[in-house]
Order: structure tokens, then sequence, then C-alpha cells
């Protein structure tokens, strides 16, 4: 019975975001109607592609009941490694993707294990997990990324399938099949353990969960989300020192957005995934609407808070409601 | 008793505000307040400065245009004989702003490069460097720390703000050593020599000119600006202003990137969404090559550009044949304030302002700035004015 009150919840949790994207989408249609003609379309899924792929990662970790600060240094960080690994040669794409991979899953598992045996609080591991990255790639590269990304290794991010009318994104089609894994996944016994373990560790643990090790494959599968998500901004936009800045702020808001509870236990990898495309459409929206690039963060982070707000609200109305009765 | 309790709390608050009011303001700071003003552009505009600026550029500047780093524009001359020193191996401190960007990074590697040479020369000694990462507070504890050590033959400043940090440079020169400010002012003259190129409205002038010289009229223009409230860039905003105000120009608008290149590929791809972009004008060209692949993307014709020497927009501008300039500010103008240093401590006269040339990159010369810096990484900058140096490649290659 509470199982489905809370299938309920967190379905009304996530409602918001529909509706918030829906609205967003709604308005861009009423002042620019042709932003929905397809390639234009395709060219703003090619861009929202790395947040949403991003934002499944961040889920799996958030719903554990953790933080992942370190994403968009490692995003950074992946970029850098890939120019000055590649350094323009076609033949080393493949060889320098599967070390950018194993790279990931290593910052994922060093975070994670931190977080599991030391017992570091995940938002200090993970945020000196950024600061060591950033330094890192700072002291490496001396604060200008060197060296040049392939085609083959851009081809990702900025090319795509070219049919008679548009081209479909390779990001587009890469970011549906994490989609669909992030949600398959979160199906499976896998998955349930880590609802429950961010839901309540203790219980978790008692009846026999592996809490520590589904969280610790939470944040490898948010290193490996940020490393996909690098191979698409890198091959998007090129190298530069500035790339990942700030983007684990942007992915933390997307899956709040979503309805997915910070603590963990609550929420949908579909939803936190929608909330990175309603973040990516309110910009949009505001470059439609032509608002000044100087009032634009004001008024993302009044939508940002009134969104969470409204759906907090719908969230905890039945509970007072609840505990109001037998009284 | 409650009113005793009151005032007490009141005047804790007062206090704090007090307190607060009184710290430093950090480079964003600034930009949060004169956000909406900023916008005018008004805030940032001095007419007197434009005028100077835009009339510098076409003065010829003193000195051997071979070594443009010891040029400068109309020098008023100073004695520094009371600075003069015997023997060599002086010890030159330097409080560096941040190395948080590729300019500075390049130009820093410029400077330790020459630094290296007058070391050999038996001029400089020990070379002490602080670097505050963007922080006042650590840079004013950085100078305070040179000046209290009393070690220091002479003292080269690159302030990360101009308000904040003037206290700091007028202890310094009350101290009674050299002062050596460069890029970023201070709002006082105490320091020994100032030395800067042009500046920002000479910068965004050359852009907005070029762009006025090679649109059709009635054409559209899309600003794209690295972010508020920084003197130096602001400036460069506010000439295009001047000179968009009295052309023939439709200014889509003017967007806040950071810098990053997705960011710029974002914008740009959505303003092309919403149709024709004619031309490009940049407050920096961080980013400039997401621009252009937009257009390239979005399979429109490529913009008449305004980027900046950083090669990789070079190589991209000269891979595509596009009409575009390279507005530059002057790397090269991390080699002087060492050089001034020597100059100083030797009692020669140096330039009280000391005005560096700052000329774009054109058409006509940008084979040869290619060329020249053909083993240089893609951020790197192309007026960084080392060639001569004996670190050269290297140093810059493999930083």
């Amino acid at each position: 019975m509470t199982h489905v009150k809370r299938l309920g919840a967190a379905l009304q949790g996530a409602g918001t975001v529909f509706l918030l994207l829906a609205l967003v989408f709604a308005l861009i249609l009423a002042i620019n109607p042709g932003f929905f003609a397809a390639p234009s379309l395709m060219a703003f899924l090619k861009q929202a592609a790395p947040l949403v792929i991003l934002a499944a990662g961040q889920y799996f970790v958030i719903v554990s009941g953790n933080f992942d600060l370190s994403v968009g240094a490692l995003v950074g960080a992946q970029v850098v490694i890939a120019a000055r690994l590649i350094d323009g040669e076609e033949s080393r794409t493949v060889p320098v993707m599967l070390v950018m991979l194993a790279f990931g899953i290593g910052v994922g598992l060093i975070n994670g294990l931190i977080t599991t045996v030391l017992k570091v609080q995940s938002f200090i591991t993970t945020l000196g997990m950024l600061l060591v990255l950033y330094g890192a790639i700072r002291l490496w590269t001396g604060g200008a990324p060197t060296g040049a990304l392939s085609d083959a290794f851009r081809t990702p991010g900025r090319l795509g399938i070219q049919t008679p009318l548009f081209q479909i994104p390779w990001a587009l089609l890469i970011m549906i099949g994490v989609g669909a894994g992030a949600i398959a996944l979160m199906r499976t016994r896998f998955g349930r353990i880590l609802m429950a373990s961010g839901d309540n560790e203790l219980a978790a643990n008692r009846s026999g969960a592996r809490v520590d090790t589904v969280r610790t494959a939470a944040f490898v599968l948010s290193g490996v989300s940020a490393t996909i998500a690098g191979i698409l901004i890198g091959g998007f936009a090129g190298v530069s020192a500035q790339v990942g800045e700030g983007l684990e702020f942007t992915v933390i808001t997307a899956v709040v957005l979503g309805g997915v509870a910070l603590g963990g236990g609550r929420g949908t990898a579909l939803a936190a995934m929608a909330g990175a495309l309603a973040i990516e459409a309110l910009f949009t929206l505001f470059n439609q609407m032509a608002l000044p690039a100087t009032l634009r963060p004001a008024v993302q982070g009044v939508i940002i808070i009134a969104a969470v707000a409204y759906a907090a609200r719908r969230r905890i109305r039945p509970a007072l409601q609840s505990t109001a009765t037998p009284s | 008793m409650q009113t005793t309790r009151l005032a007490l709390a009141a005047a804790a608050a007062l206090g704090l505000l007090l307190a607060t009011g009184c710290t430093t303001d950090t480079p964003t700071e600034p930009a949060e307040e004169d956000a909406s003003t900023a916008e005018s552009g008004d805030e940032w505009f001095v007419q007197a400065e434009y005028d100077e600026q835009l009339a510098q550029r076409d003065i010829e500047p003193e000195g051997d245009p071979d070594t443009p780093w010891l040029q400068a524009i109309e020098p008023e001359w100073v004695d520094t004989s009371q600075f003069a020193r015997e023997g060599g191996d002086a010890t030159v401190c330097f409080s560096n702003a941040s190395v948080s960007n590729p300019w500075r990074v390049t130009g820093w590697i410029t400077m330790q490069e020459q630094v290296k040479v007058l070391q050999e020369a038996g001029e400089i000694g020990e070379f002490r460097t602080s670097d505050a990462g963007d922080d006042d507070d650590r840079q004013i504890s950085d100078i305070q720390a040179f000046v209290d050590s009393g070690e220091c033959d002479a003292l080269i400043i690159s302030p990360s703000t101009t308000a904040t940090l003037t206290p700091a440079v007028e202890t310094a020169c009350a101290s009674g050593i050299p002062v050596i400010v460069f890029d970023r002012g201070v709002n006082t003259d105490c320091a020994t020599t100032f030395i800067h190129p042009i500046g920002g409205y000479a910068y965004g002038a050359d852009a907005a000119e070029f762009l006025v010289d090679n649109l059709e009229p009635g054409s559209t223009v899309l600003a794209l600006r690295i972010l508020p409230g920084v003197d130096v860039l602001e400036h460069r905003w506010a000439a295009a202003q001047e000179i968009f105000g009295d052309a023939d120009l439709e200014i889509l608008g003017n967007e806040f990137t950071g810098g990053d290149a997705a960011e710029i590929k974002n914008i740009v791809t959505q303003y092309l969404q919403r149709g024709d972009v004619d031309g490009i004008w940049m407050d920096a060209g961080d980013g400039a090559v997401a621009a252009i692949e937009a257009f390239e993307d979005a399979g429109k014709p490529y913009p008449v550009m305004a980027g900046e020497d950083e090669l990789s927009f070079l190589r991209k501008w000269q891979e595509t044949g596009m009409t575009a300039i390279a507005p530059v500010y002057s790397n090269f103008q991390w080699r002087t304030p060492v050089l001034a240093a020597t100059m100083i401590l030797k009692g020669e006269q140096v330039p009280s302002e000391w005005v560096l040339p700052q000329e774009p990159i054109t058409e006509a010369d940008l084979d040869d700035y290619l060329e020249r810096n053909a083993d240089m990484p893609s951020l790197h900058y192309a007026k960084f004015g080392g060639e001569d140096l004996p670190g050269f490649p290297d140093a810059w290659r493999d930083r």
C-alpha cells in the first residue's frame, strides 16, 4: 500500500517537470513556431544530449543518497585528456576513448570507495575530487589545453545520420540508448537496492542488501556518464579551457527539477532526464525571448525554485492530510 | 534591560554591516551590481579615454618596431636615478593576479623566459613570484609579504582588480622600492611605471570598424561576450556600441558565454535558427572556432568575423578563407615589466605610463603570424613576442 502511495507521490513530483517542459515548449512555439521544424529540433536535442546523459548518471548517485559534484571537472578533464592524447591523429581515436572510459570508471570507483569504505560524506569526497581534477589538469596543461581532437572523435557529438530532410544526430541516438539503459537498470534488482539504500540505509542493510556495493556502482555509472558526455561535448564544440565548468550544478539542478529528492530514495530516471531537457529548453526559451543575458540566471533561479516548491507542495499535501485524519 | 539588549544587538549588526562593507570586492561582485547598468554601456564609457585610445592607434610608437615590447606611444620619460643600484643580481618580485586563462598562461611563460635571459646576464639574481589565483585578498597579502620581507629590489604587480588593489599598491610605493604595474591598472599613479597596451576601447573599435567596413548596410551582427563587469572587456563592448550606433547594422543581441566553446556554439546555433547572422563581434577570441563551426553545421555561409590572435582562430580563418580580423590585446606586454625593472635599477629613464602598441592582425599579415607560430598549440597567442628568446619554441610548445 505504502509502495503504491510512494509511487504515486514520485509520479506527482515528476509530473511537475513534464508540466514545465510542456509549458516551456508551448512558449517557444508561441514565439517561434520555426523551432519545431525538424532541423532545429534536432539541433536542440543534439545540444541537450550531454546534459541528459549526465543527468542519468547523477540520478543513480542522488537516488542512492549521495552527490557527485565531480562530474563537471571530470567532463573537462576528459576533453583535455582526449585532445592531448589524440593530438589530431585519427588512428588514436578509439584507443583514447577506451583510456577515457577507464579514467571515468576509475574516478567513479575512487569516489565510491572513499564514500562507502572511508565513510567520507559524498559531498566532501566529490568536492575534493572536483578540486583534484581541476588542479591536476591545470598542472598537466599549464592552464591551456594542447593538442587537437580527431575528426572521428568529433563525429558522435557533431554529426549524425543524414536523411533527405534533416540529420538525426548521433548524440540523440546515444542519449536514447543511455536513457533506455538507465530506465531498464532501475527495474533490475540493482535498481531496487539502489533506491532502498537511498530511502532507508539501515533497513536496506538489515535486510541484507549490499548498500556499499550499489552505491559505489552508482558513482562508477556517474563516471561513465561523464565520459560519454565528455565525448559528446568535446565533439560538439572542440577543446577549450572552460569546458565542463559549472556543469555539476546544472546537472544536479536538472535532477532535482525532475522531482528526484536530494538525500535519495525517491524519483525516476526518466524524470531526471526530463529535468535536464527542461533546463536546456529554458535556455532556448530565454534565447528566443531575447531576454537580456544578465537577467537570465535570476529568472532561471526563480523558475527552478518555483517548480521544485510546487512539486514539493503536491507531494506533502496528501501526507499532511493522512496524519491529520487519525486525530 | 530590553532596550539595552536591543541597542547592543543593533550595534553588533551595524558593526557586521560595516565590516562586510569594508571587505574587498571580488571580480564577480561588481559584475552583479552593475549587471543592469552595464547593459546600457554608459557606465563603462568615458569619452575622453575612448578618443585618446582611438587616436593612439594612429600614433607611431617610439622605439624599434622589431621589439614592440620596448616601444612606447607618446612616452613621458621619468627619472629613476634614485632607484639606481650598484652591482647586478637584483631580487625582483612579481605579484601575479592569476594564470587562469590561456592568454595569461602564454604571457607568464614569456615573462619567465625573459627573466632567464636577464638572470644569465647577471642583472636579475632571484625572481620571486606569487600567484593570487584571482583572489584580491590573497594578492593584497602577497604584496604585503613582499614589502615586509624587505628583500625585493623591485616589485612588479599585475593587479587582479582595479579599486581593491589600489591601497596595496600604494603601500608598496611607500616602502621606497620601484613598483611596476602592468595589464590592468590601479587608481594611483604612485607606481614608477604603468605598462599596458593601448586598451579595451581600441580593441573593441578595431573589431567593430572592421565589421562596419566589410558588411553591407542593414546586415545583422551578433555580439559574443565573455562576462559582464570586467573593465577591459566592458570597454571593448562600449567602443563597439559607439561605432555600431553610427552604422547601419542590426545588432541581434549581445550574449555572455563565459568563453565556453559549447555555450558559444549553442547560442550561435540558436541565432541561426531564428535567421541569418552576417557578422560576429567578440570581446575576446576564446571559443571563436566554435562560433564558426555553428555556421558550418547549420549549412550557412561564413560570417564576417572579429576574433582574437589566438591560434585556433587564426588557423580556422586561414583554412576557411573567411573575411576576418584578429584584434590584439598585446600579449608581449608580459616581457616589458621585467625589462623595465632592470632599466629602473640601472637608473635609466622609463615612461611613466608605458603604452605599448596594439595592432590587429589582418588578412595581410595572417600567413606571416601563422608561419612564425607553426609549432605552437592552438590556445597560444600569435603576438606573444617571444620568438627571439632562447627558450623558443620549446617553452611555449611543451607547456
